[in-house]
């Protein structure tokens, strides 16, 4: 058992917050551009990092919002377990990632990224901590706080400390690959970890004991590979959400737009790559002809962040002012989404 | 017609015979399977999502709150009427409305009951995964209300692991989606708000879930201890040796001769505690997951370890697990069912006081629970016609909560806040961490007219005067 080391910092920075017109969270800065991008002068605060608790025992661990994946990994590790946050880049911080809200690779066995989080603490916009949900594996003690703050992009509060459920880590893991339709693999294997398409190639994760994982091979018909599937790299970078179903019809008309995707079959995200911002913007009206929508995560300044509004704009906009009644916080990240006429208007003055 | 014009209104809306207001009628609808007793001015019965739209918003005309209500099985009072409010009953909104094997969801409307459910979908080889005790009564629309738990959410997640959508009635009678079959929506998680939040943002009028697939291998094991504090330490050896069952529950002395005298299941009848745990998945991963537990078992000290040969033992043995409250009706004819989390690791410090607990207010307390997640649910059986025993029924709630919370833990880990605890949330968040709750419910229902008065205490609000009205029994 870690022993609880209280964070230093949080009466600083909750001072900050309080005191600024502007401010935006910062973590390591590699999901930076994903969304709406923030305001250029607003105050930027930094969480603390560090592990408070971790006692493997519970399975849970707590640790300071600006703590990096790679830190938490290697001390989860350790003690044989892991929290499969997965995020494009290690050196993402906890508060990043919760805040951006984007799953990792391996959703498909375990999860989305909120289902992870049982504990948060922030500072609100007017500078006090609050902490919501609560430290224990199992809890519904009043409304699901943490929940609303993953994908918040920092608009509601900023994150300084987050309790997160760990698992113990596989016995073992394996890529396998396969010419083979990956919606047929999906039939066929029982739990797969992860079954990324490229259009050509399907490649999968099992993750368990060795035995499992050679029947589990046999019966999804793969044969080793020897590692993951690379994300699509480019200088213009967008993450599709799609019903898992409409991948079949959506893949070949990515290949159209000249991008470079990479599906996760069963979950329905897909990572688009581009040369040029035109080809992500044909990307994303593709998208949308299936019904899914296209956040930008990288590039293409040219994009609005989300290319949707939300049905449910009135209610968000409702939850937002009532976290952050001057939009003080995260100012830029949402805007397109929640206040798209406030964007145009300052898109006009610009 | 009638002449009362809420009824008026709502037979207008909801067609003749779906609104009642006659004394047996809200007697019944007074209170839920928990103890808060209420009063409903009327109860409406909705068949379509429609219907609900046109209840609330008759009810928002005759400025009345309105509580959401299904098989009424919640036990926090999160359905009991307060504020002569009208009663929504979604059980006749009770459609399966489609199942895709394929994508392994179905949309299914709040009235369908949870094991219904899964026997719909188990010729498909899937199933649905949270398993409350009250799974043959429970309705999937108050499971989403409470985020509902069971034995088998201890690795597949509670109720809001396995809601993608739900279409929703707001307390002004608009309707919105929230949530979806895409893997993620823009915006803020109003889904993973929604679930859990009793009925106090508004009304689940058809709800998409997640399927499970069956897995290829279930073993079933029986672990029996001289002592709980060896049972308990069992527990956390058994997930430091790197094993997360699918379920790990506890039984104690007293629960396991009442359940054994029930049903027969085989249950030793000398044990200080048994311990049910269950393990699925792939054959080899399951053989050595049973070893590992095994071999752990025995070196905390259990003095046998048996394995379920087949589905029909396996399933004997849940039979026992699940028949735990109707065993108890054998000893006493009142209980009171309590629900609190504490970390795993403190699990027997937490039991050990609890039996103190009873000791001191010369009660008897069984526990049956959901040891793997340190879900317990002290069970204390009495007779209420025995003078003055409400009184140490109470006490005695009250001091297990605070021991609970002192040890880590939180207030309610499936069955909700509801009226019950909502005076101890201030044991666990402070008034800055209640008025950001109360923000996000307000921004929900900024009436305030969404089954008021529920999880939120008093004052949660800057300013607040909050007031239970006169008559309600809470």
């Amino acid at each position: 058992m870690t022993p609880a080391t209280p964070l230093e910092g949080i009466d600083a920075l909750a001072t900050a917050v309080a005191d600024a017109p502007s401010v935006v969270a910062i973590g390591a800065g590699t999901q930076w551009e994903v969304g709406g991008l923030s305001e250029p002068d607003a105050v930027k605060v930094r969480a603390p990092s560090g592990i408070v608790s971790y006692d493997p025992r519970d399975l849970t661990v707590t640790v300071g919002a600006g703590t990096s994946v790679a830190e938490l990994s290697a001390t989860l590790a350790e003690h044989g377990q892991e929290c499969p946050l997965d995020p494009r880049d290690p050196l993402a911080t906890l508060g990043g990632v919760l805040a951006c809200g984007l799953s990792g690779h391996r959703r498909l066995r375990y999860g989305p990224l909120r289902d992870r989080v049982l504990e948060v603490r922030f500072v609100t916009a007017d500078g006090r901590v609050v902490k919501g949900g609560g430290p224990t594996v199992k809890n519904v003690t009043g409304f699901d706080i943490p929940r609303l703050l993953v994908g918040s992009f920092g608009t509601l509060g900023v994150l300084v400390q987050v309790t997160l459920r760990c698992q113990p880590l596989a016995a073992d893991a394996e890529w396998s690959t396969t010419a083979l339709d990956p919606f047929e693999v999906r039939r066929r294997a029982f739990r797969p970890s992860c079954i990324a398409w490229d259009g050509s190639t399907t490649t999968v994760l099992f993750e368990g004991v060795a035995r499992d994982l050679r029947a589990e091979r046999a019966a999804a018909g793969t044969s080793p590979a020897s590692g993951a599937p690379e994300l699509p790299r480019g200088p213009h970078r967008g993450r599709v959400s799609v019903r898992p179903a409409v991948l079949a019809a959506l893949g070949p008309a990515l290949d159209e737009c000249g991008v470079r995707w990479l599906a996760e079959v069963g979950v329905g995200t897909v990572h688009v790559a581009a040369d040029h911002e035109s080809e992500l913007a044909a990307a994303r009206t593709a998208t949308e002809a299936v019904g899914g929508w296209m956040l930008r995560e990288a590039g293409a300044p040219g994009l609005d962040g989300f290319g949707v509004t939300t049905p449910n704009r009135a209610l968000m906009a409702r939850i937002r002012d009532a976290f952050d009644p001057t939009h003080k916080l995260g100012r830029g990240r949402l805007d397109p989404l929640l206040c798209p006429r406030e964007v145009e208007l300052e898109g006009a003055r610009g | 017609m009638s002449v009362d014009p809420l009824l008026a209104e709502l037979e207008l809306v909801l067609g003749p015979d779906r609104a009642r207001a006659e004394p047996l009628e809200l007697a019944l609808y007074a209170r839920d399977a928990g103890v808060a007793q209420g009063r409903a001015a009327a109860v409406c019965f909705p068949r379509t999502a429609d219907e609900v739209a046109g209840a609330v918003r008759v009810a928002a005309h005759h400025d009345r709150p309105f509580v959401a209500r299904g098989s009424g099985t919640g036990l926090a009072g999160g359905a009991t009427p307060v504020g002569d409010p009208l009663v929504i009953v979604t059980t006749q909104l009770d459609h399966l409305l489609d199942v895709d094997a394929e994508a392994r969801v179905a949309w299914v409307e709040p009235g369908v009951l949870n094991l219904d459910l899964t026997r719909a979908v188990s010729h498909l080889g899937l199933h649905y995964a949270p398993d409350p005790s009250s799974q043959q009564a429970c309705t999937i629309g108050g499971n989403v209300a409470t985020n509902a738990g069971g034995p088998h959410c201890l690795a597949a997640g509670v109720t809001s692991s396995h809601v993608l959508a739900v279409d929703v009635v707001l307390a002004d009678g608009s309707t919105a989606t929230l949530g979806g079959l895409e893997p993620d929506q823009p915006g803020y998680d109003l889904r993973g708000c929604f679930v859990g939040s009793e009925g106090t943002m508004g009304i689940a009028t058809r709800i998409a879930v997640r399927l499970t697939p069956d897995p290829p291998t279930v073993r079933t094991l029986l672990l029996d201890f001289d002592t709980i504090e060896a049972a308990g330490a069992a527990v956390s050896a058994i997930i430091a040796a790197g094993v997360v069952p699918a379920a790990l529950e506890m039984m104690d002395a007293e629960i396991t001769r009442a359940v054994e005298d029930f049903v027969g299941a085989g249950f030793p009848r000398d044990a200080a505690a048994v311990l049910l745990v269950e393990v699925d998945g792939l054959p080899d991963g399951v053989a050595a997951q049973v070893a590992t537990i095994d071999a752990v078992g025995r070196a905390e000290g259990a003095r046998t370890v048996r394995v379920a040969a087949d589905d029909t033992e396996r399933a004997l043995l849940w039979k026992g697990r699940k028949s735990a409250f109707g065993a108890i009706a054998r000893i006493a004819p009142d209980y009171y069912l309590h629900d609190a989390v504490v970390p795993r690791t403190r699990l027997v410090e937490v039991l050990r006081q609890v039996y103190a607990i009873a000791a001191e207010q010369r009660l008897t307390i069984m526990n049956v629970f959901h040891a793997g997640d340190g879900n317990l649910h002290p069970l204390i059986v009495f007779d209420a016609r025995e003078p003055g025993v409400w009184e140490r029924v109470h006490r005695a709630g009250d001091e297990i909560l605070a021991a609970c919370i002192a040890a880590g833990g939180v207030l309610s880990g499936e069955h909700g806040i509801g009226l019950e605890k909502r005076e101890a949330m201030p044991l666990v968040f402070t008034p800055d961490d209640l008025d950001a709750q109360a923000r996000l419910r307000d921004a929900f229902d900024p009436s305030g007219r969404a089954n008021p008065t529920k999880i939120l205490p008093a004052g949660s609000r800057c300013g607040e005067l909050q007031r239970i009205p006169d008559g309600a029994w809470v």
